[in-house]
């Protein structure tokens, strides 16, 4: 019994292995980065049978502004994991305030995408202008949809966080919705290679 | 340097540098095989980098996270292979 006292706080712990979030939102996402996957490859196959329209168009893309777009979403992911672990520690007020950090980097990715979709559709680019822009402007814009998306879950998250439900107790839902928000910057950690730099 | 033993922290300094290196083999104007494979590298570990320290599946049940790394190895290969094809 002595024994077993004197044994039992040093124990190494092991954790059970733990999905974060609720099991749903792990298939919605799946099923969205397999639609990405599908993009991703169209894009690559395509660009095989026009190398030479690919690889000239790609130059006319601001690889400053994919870069900062890149910081901003990784930033954005990062102050969201902060959020998460902030309710496991229960320190109650940098959860909403990691969470609202995480939407401004989300803004800041609109507004850098607004900049450079106003600088190629004010050249008169379009989706029907080749096929190099048609991968560009769709995947581009089918991503800016998903950004969207991610900071709708984050505001409804900052709210909710406002209103103290998140905690050690209970942080299901802040993972759910931080597991979404990764999943944006992880795209983007794909896309942004291969349409702007790989050539 | 205590804040580096929040594995977040580590993953968002080596993410920050992986897209650095990215945007400079822009900038250089690096193409070709070998670029294309650096270039390639670097994403597969920024992503690895995001699925398990900042989408937490480092301790998740292993059919999770081998679905997701999964996904990464997939369209790695996809692009890969794409890009070999154009190179013939």
């Amino acid at each position: 019994m002595c024994a077993m006292t004197a044994i039992a706080p040093t124990a190494p712990e092991t954790p059970a292995r733990r999905l974060p979030g609720d099991l749903a939102i792990w298939f919605f996402i799946l099923a969205e980065m397999l639609a990405f996957a599908v993009f991703f490859s169209a894009y690559a196959f395509a660009r095989a049978t026009h190398v030479a329209e690919f690889n000239l168009y790609q130059q006319t893309l601001d690889r400053n502004l994919g870069a900062l777009n890149t910081v901003l979403l990784i930033t954005g992911s990062w102050f969201v994991v902060l959020a998460v672990q902030a309710a496991h520690r229960d320190d109650r007020p940098a959860i909403p305030r990691n969470i609202l950090l995480g939407f401004l980097c989300g803004a800041g990715f609109l507004a850098v995408k607004v900049v450079e979709y106003a600088a190629k559709f004010g050249a008169g680019i379009s989706m029907s202008t080749n096929t190099f822009y048609m991968f560009y402007i769709s995947l581009t814009f089918f991503h800016f949809m998903h950004v969207i998306l991610g900071m709708v879950i984050l505001a409804i998250l900052w709210v909710q966080a406002r209103k103290g439900v998140y905690g050690s107790h209970d942080a299901h839902g802040l993972e759910s919705g931080a597991a979404y928000w990764h999943m944006v910057d992880l795209l983007w950690i794909v896309l942004f290679p291969l349409v702007y730099v790989m050539r | 340097m205590n804040a580096l033993k929040n594995p977040a922290h580590r993953a968002w300094l080596v993410l920050l540098v992986a897209t650095a290196i990215t945007w400079y083999l822009g900038e250089v104007g690096a193409a070709g095989t070998l670029s294309i494979v650096a270039m390639l590298l670097i994403a597969f570990v920024k992503g690895r980098l995001v699925i398990l320290d900042f989408m937490e599946l480092r301790n998740a049940p292993a059919l999770w996270r081998a679905l997701l790394e999964g996904w990464l190895i997939l369209v790695s290969s996809l692009i890969l292979l794409a890009y070999w094809i154009s190179l013939k």
